[in-house]
């Protein structure tokens, strides 16, 4: 009797320790937050449940640093066309500076994957259109290339395809005609992998940026929006933005 | 009330037809390489980027697609206003409204960053978006006016005419007022005010009335006949009256945006500092399509000449408000930071350069000669030009 | 020349002309002219789906599949154009394009324009950590 009183104290200090650990591994700051989320299998559709979000600390944004900008680049396969006027950008560092007060900062800017995106609503053929998890985007096999979405979008996020494209990354197909703006990503979130510029972010030790579900209170984005204050660009516009902005 | 206007095909001998054919052949051409070339580069090979996305092709296309609204007025007074002097030319005016809606329309379906989906833009539409809304539109505008025309021309239709009229009247309204709120929906800091609406109806109304009578005047002088000075009269009066309105409604807008704090800048940048814009916007928009019009217009006696040349003024004043509107309302940087000076690499913060490249003003002006002609075949395959500019219709069998 | 002197030739004409139609791909067909297309399938295994229906239905899977994927987010692999390249490249090329390549060889012989590759990569992803 007492073995096995014994081997039940052994079990329960066990099991203690161990759902403390695994607690502990999953509350804690980390870089693979999507497990709580869910991974979603393949042929399992987006849901509405989840709202992918960004945020951006910009008090970890140095002036001169665009890891986001190359890594976005890069991963896209998003080359110079040799005039920067019509080269693509997905993503851009916007240096401000207040001339009254005399403070600057530097704000990495993207596609702000609005909850009420103009894009979406001003797109004749419906090529512009939000996904179910909140991601906007092209789809390129409907777009005409007709451009109302860059004059509707006040965050000036899209760009359009000058020139033929070669060497794509198969991941992420775009071409001349088509508009485009960042994706958040979509080809690496749909196989739980960060956006390019978080991970690169983050490999540099800015930790300026942090990916994740907007809807999901267990979330590290979440519990940051809810402690601290946070902005999103243009709010005045009541767009409801996915990503948002610190130290701004 | 039944009308007995006798109508006929344009009046010419065949050499001299073919001729006009072949003269707009040559920018027809011309605009049919722009586009091949254009469609098989990319829009590299224009003075388009990032910034302005919408150039020289847009300018035109807009400023067709404006008259075309317009000129319907024309038929709309004869038809459901009861100004039974413009009776003969109703047809006339329903003709053109239709040829410069599908000079616009080919232009706006040409510069397409990806024109081979020409048939993808009509057949899949967002049912939320306003610009899809625009194709149902001009779709519907067509039709109601090819009805209103053949109710026109066909004598057992004839009594049908106001119903028609009035169906034309409504996506007449309809198509300028989404023509309008394009610009008025938009978040730019030179747009987003509904003042747009009746700013284009306004503006519509004036460019529409001065191509009419232009074109009126074009194919008199064609004909060698003259042209009814009742009908010219009165046009001429109410294209002073329109040109006055719109003048009005550009000069509201200025004031309200210069007004409000947060508009304040683009104020500033179309009334002071913005180079092209502002030139175009005082000395083209204001003076030459607006006060020097009015001047020419408001007297009792007005010469041919003067009135061609009001037409004319009224017209390059619509081409100027049509630039100031589309490529300064694009040049002026989206604030993303109101309070802060911006700067990026990809121009925020900036006044954004254009310059118009061959193609695009080749391609535009291909728009203009589709509408001539469309003119020109039309009235010379159908019989749309009444016998007599004189014969204000009475009751009669 | 008379009014039915005029119909008779018009018939003629006409009636020429549609036996031409008929008749000239029966020629084009017969001389070899045209280049068979060339189909090299290089790495082993079996298709998604058998010949027959892959030919006859591919533009169909592909355009389904599109919308699964980009408005769901479903990227299942049977029917990904990905793994199609993945598979059909050209071990020599590198690319499904090309004189040789396998999808431009068919769409070549049977002058239909493919848009895919306007966008999509015409070759597979490179082994990780070698850049293009």
């Amino acid at each position: 009797m007492s073995a096995d009183a014994n081997n039940d104290r052994g079990r329960r200090r066990f099991l203690a320790v161990s759902a403390a650990t695994l607690g502990g591994v999953m509350l804690a700051p980390g870089i693979r937050l999507i497990e709580i989320a869910g991974a979603r299998a393949p042929e399992q559709a987006v849901s509405r449940q989840i709202r992918w979000g960004l945020l951006i600390d910009t008090n970890q944004c140095a002036r001169g640093c665009d890891d986001c900008v190359k890594a976005c680049a890069t991963e896209n396969a998003i080359k110079s066309g040799g005039n920067p006027r019509t080269d693509s950008q997905w993503i851009r560092k916007v240096e401000l500076k207040d001339l009254r007060r005399g403070r600057t900062h530097s704000v990495p800017v993207m596609c702000q994957h609005c909850e009420h995106p103009p894009c979406v609503e001003v797109c004749p053929t419906g090529a512009s259109f939000k996904r179910a998890d909140g991601i906007v985007l092209v789809d390129r096999h409907i777009c005409i290339g007709c451009r109302y979405c860059m004059m509707a979008c006040p965050y000036k996020a899209r760009s359009i395809v000058f020139q033929d494209v070669v060497d794509q990354n198969p991941d992420v197909p775009r071409g001349k005609g088509c508009a485009e703006a960042c994706s958040l990503c979509v080809h690496r979130i749909d196989q739980d992998r960060l956006p390019a510029c978080v991970e690169a972010c983050a490999k540099a030790g800015h930790n300026a940026m942090v990916f994740g579900d907007l809807n999901d209170p267990r979330s590290e984005i979440a519990q940051r929006l809810a402690k601290f204050a946070s902005a999103q660009i243009r709010a005045d516009l009541r767009l409801n933005p996915g990503v948002h902005y610190q130290g701004l | 009330m039944a009308e007995s206007i006798a109508y006929r095909e344009l009046a010419a001998t065949s050499p001299r037809y073919w001729m006009l054919l072949a003269l707009l052949a040559v920018p027809l051409a011309l605009a049919a390489g722009a586009y091949f070339y254009i469609e098989h580069y990319g829009h590299i090979v224009t003075g388009m980027d990032n910034q302005v996305v919408w150039g020289m092709p847009h300018v035109f296309a807009m400023f067709l697609v404006v008259a075309a609204t317009g000129v319907l007025n024309v038929a709309m007074a004869a038809s459901l206003f009861g100004a039974t002097s413009y009776k003969p030319v109703a047809a006339l005016s329903a003709l053109i409204s239709l040829a410069l809606l599908i000079g616009g329309l080919a232009l706006l379906m040409l510069d397409l960053g990806r024109s081979d989906r020409m048939i993808v833009a009509v057949t899949s539409l967002n049912s939320s978006s306003i610009f899809a809304l625009r194709v149902v539109l001009y779709d519907g505008f067509m039709a109601s006016v090819g009805i209103y025309l053949w109710f026109l021309l066909e004598r057992r239709m004839n009594r049908y005419v106001k119903p028609a009229a009035m169906l034309a009247l409504l996506w007449q309204l309809l198509l300028n007022i989404g023509t309008g709120l394009e610009f008025g929906f938009n978040f730019r800091a030179a747009y987003d005010t509904a003042l747009y609406a009746p700013m284009f109806i306004a503006y519509a109304s004036a460019y529409g009335t001065a191509v009419f009578v232009l074109i009126l005047l074009a194919v008199c002088s064609w004909e060698q006949r003259a042209a009814a000075d009742e009908i010219l009269h009165r046009l001429k009066n109410l294209l002073g009256i329109f040109v006055g309105v719109s003048l009005l409604f550009t000069v509201l807008f200025l004031v309200s945006k210069y007004d409000q704090a947060r508009s304040r800048d683009v104020a500033r940048f179309l009334l002071f500092d913005g180079g092209v814009y502002t030139v175009l916007l005082w000395l083209g928009q204001i003076a030459l399509g607006g006060l020097v019009p009015l001047a020419l217009l408001l007297r009792s006696q007005v010469s041919r000449g003067a009135l061609t040349a009001a037409c004319a003024l009224v017209v390059l004043g619509g081409m100027a408000q049509m630039y100031v509107t589309l490529i300064g309302g694009q040049a002026y940087p989206q604030i993303l930071f109101p309070g802060m000076v911006e700067a990026s690499s990809f121009f925020d913060g900036e006044i954004h350069p254009y310059t118009p490249s061959v193609p695009e003003v080749l391609l535009g002006l291909g728009g203009v000669a589709l509408a001539a002609a469309i003119l020109a075949v039309a009235l010379r395959a159908l019989a749309l030009l009444p016998q007599r500019f004189d014969q204000t219709a009475g009751p009669q069998a | 020349m008379t009014r039915n002197g005029i119909a008779t030739t018009a018939g003629r004409i006409a009636k020429a002309m549609c036996l031409l139609a008929l008749w000239l791909p029966l020629l084009a067909f017969a001389s070899g002219r045209v280049p068979k297309p060339v189909i090299e399938i290089d790495k082993p295994g079996r298709c998604v789906e058998d010949t027959a229906t892959m030919r006859r239905e591919h533009p169909n899977l592909l355009r389904h599949q599109r919308d699964l994927t980009m408005h769901e987010g479903i990227r299942t692999r049977a029917h990904s154009l990905k793994e199609c390249v993945g598979c059909h490249a050209s071990t020599k090329t590198g690319s499904v394009l090309g004189e040789k390549g396998f999808c431009q060889s068919c769409h070549d012989y049977a002058s239909v324009k493919i848009d895919c590759f306007v966008c999509h990569a015409s070759k597979p992803k490179l082994a990780a950590g070698a850049k293009p």
